[in-house]
């Protein structure tokens, strides 16, 4: 077992070349049994990273490694369910696990599988045609982990689900790692929902990456400010001012103490990402993963 | 056995928050010493939470001296907390306190504003400690 799930140096991806690539200089490392948010716009390249962590796509330019080997190399150790959660409509639910088992004949695990299709209440003879988005979705999450794989990689899970789905979702997940210490690393553009689940974050736009690191020291890393309209924000990194009648609100990268008559509180995960996506020309933060972070 | 509720929107760290209410437990002697806490499982199957998050907050109440991890048997209380179960005599002073201010015509938040005067001014120096 290597104690990195997944990193990436340089690594880009073109479709088309006069297209603007949809992942560019992506560089960080995701350390083992961490559970990672992959944040950003639509079109930000999210999917995209995620098909090459898989090893459904190529880079184009630099590389990536999967828990220590070229992608392709890991797909057993690894499992991914893509965005339209790709299931055979006409099989049934136990058809579908019993397919999970043959194509996986040296790690299927028949009981976890079994066990995340009983919690959603789902009929085992029913068609997968016939089921819900929600029940499609977490059919495809006993397909995953009935892999028992060391890494899952999970392209907007949660967008066709209802809150105690969701919460459902999250909660098997979450006991799953607790369980073996998977890696999970999922996108999503609701950043609220990642919030308290996830302890890493890598935050994309525009194909680059702008945030990557241990969620608490992101946020730590971050302040908000707010003062008066013309207080100076002196050395420290401003990702966002903005100015409403005499007061200022600001989120600063602070470089040393704050000035007098500013206050400062730590922000939430939502504010920093979208002060983040409101402004996509502040400098990228990049935290090394430490392993007292978590 | 505790159950922990976690709220998203508070602005206090999730393991601050277990943290803070395991403490509050063994104030109130909902917890007393040779019970065992949830296991990182059980917490997250309920509250959907990072299992990371219940190790670093097991870690910290481990550091402070008040639990204990037994390999392969869960984490233990090792001791209580406070000198204020919830049946104390100072308990019911305190309530007899608060009946007398309701019946004064105090709302809640005007009660809650002078309890937490009178207390800064009696813990000025640990203010703020968890």
């Amino acid at each position: 077992m290597t104690d990195t799930a997944i990193e990436a140096a340089a690594l880009g991806r073109r479709f088309g070349r006069r297209r603007r690539p949809a992942l560019d200089g992506c560089s960080f490392r995701l350390p083992a049994g961490r559970v990672c948010a992959v944040v950003g716009p639509n079109g930000a390249g999210k999917s995209t990273l995620l098909a090459l962590a898989a090893g459904l796509l190529r880079p184009t330019d630099g590389s990536i490694t999967v828990l220590g080997q070229a992608p392709a190399a890991s797909r057993e150790r690894l499992a991914y369910v893509a965005q339209n959660k790709p299931l055979h409509p006409q099989l049934t639910v136990t058809g579908t696990l019993r397919l999970g088992r043959d194509l996986n004949p040296r790690r299927w695990d028949a009981g976890a599988a079994e066990r995340i299709v009983a919690e959603g209440d789902l009929d085992p003879g029913a068609r997968i045609r016939s089921l819900s988005g929600g029940q499609r979705t977490r059919v495809a999450l006993a397909l995953a982990l009935g892999k028992r794989p060391e890494l899952l990689l999970l392209d907007e899970p949660m967008a066709d689900l209802d809150p105690l789905a969701r919460h459902q979702l999250m909660a098997t997940l979450m006991a799953d790692a607790a369980d073996r210490g998977t890696t999970v690393v999922m996108s999503s553009h609701v950043v609220a929902e990642l919030e308290g689940s996830c302890d890493h974050l890598l935050l994309l736009g525009g194909g680059r990456v702008r945030l990557a690191g241990p969620l608490d020291d992101l946020l730590a890393a971050h302040t908000l400010v707010t003062g008066r309209a013309g207080d100076p924000l002196g050395p420290h990194t401003v990702v966002e001012s903005r100015t409403t009648g005499r007061q200022l609100t600001a989120l600063v990268r602070p470089t040393g103490p704050l000035g007098d008559g500013v206050q400062g509180d730590r922000p939430s995960l939502e504010e920093v990402v979208l002060a983040h996506l409101r402004s996509p020309d502040a400098p990228p933060l990049l935290l090394d993963a430490r392993e007292a972070a978590v | 056995m505790v159950e922990y509720r976690i709220d998203r929107r508070s602005g206090v760290a999730t393991y601050v928050q277990i943290v803070q209410q395991t403490k509050q437990a063994l104030r109130l002697g909902l917890l007393e010493p040779g019970d065992r806490l949830p296991t990182a499982r059980e917490v997250v199957e309920a509250t959907a939470i990072n299992p990371n998050t219940v190790l670093k907050a097991y870690r910290e109440l481990e550091r402070e001296g008040l639990v204990e991890a037994r390999r392969g048997l869960g984490t233990f209380v090792r001791r209580s907390l406070g000198a204020a179960p919830a049946d104390s005599p100072l308990r019911a002073e305190l309530d007899a306190w608060a009946a007398r201010a309701r019946a004064a015509g105090l709302e809640h938040d005007d009660v809650a504003a002078l309890f937490t005067s009178v207390l800064d001014a009696h813990f000025a120096d640990s203010k703020g400690d968890a």
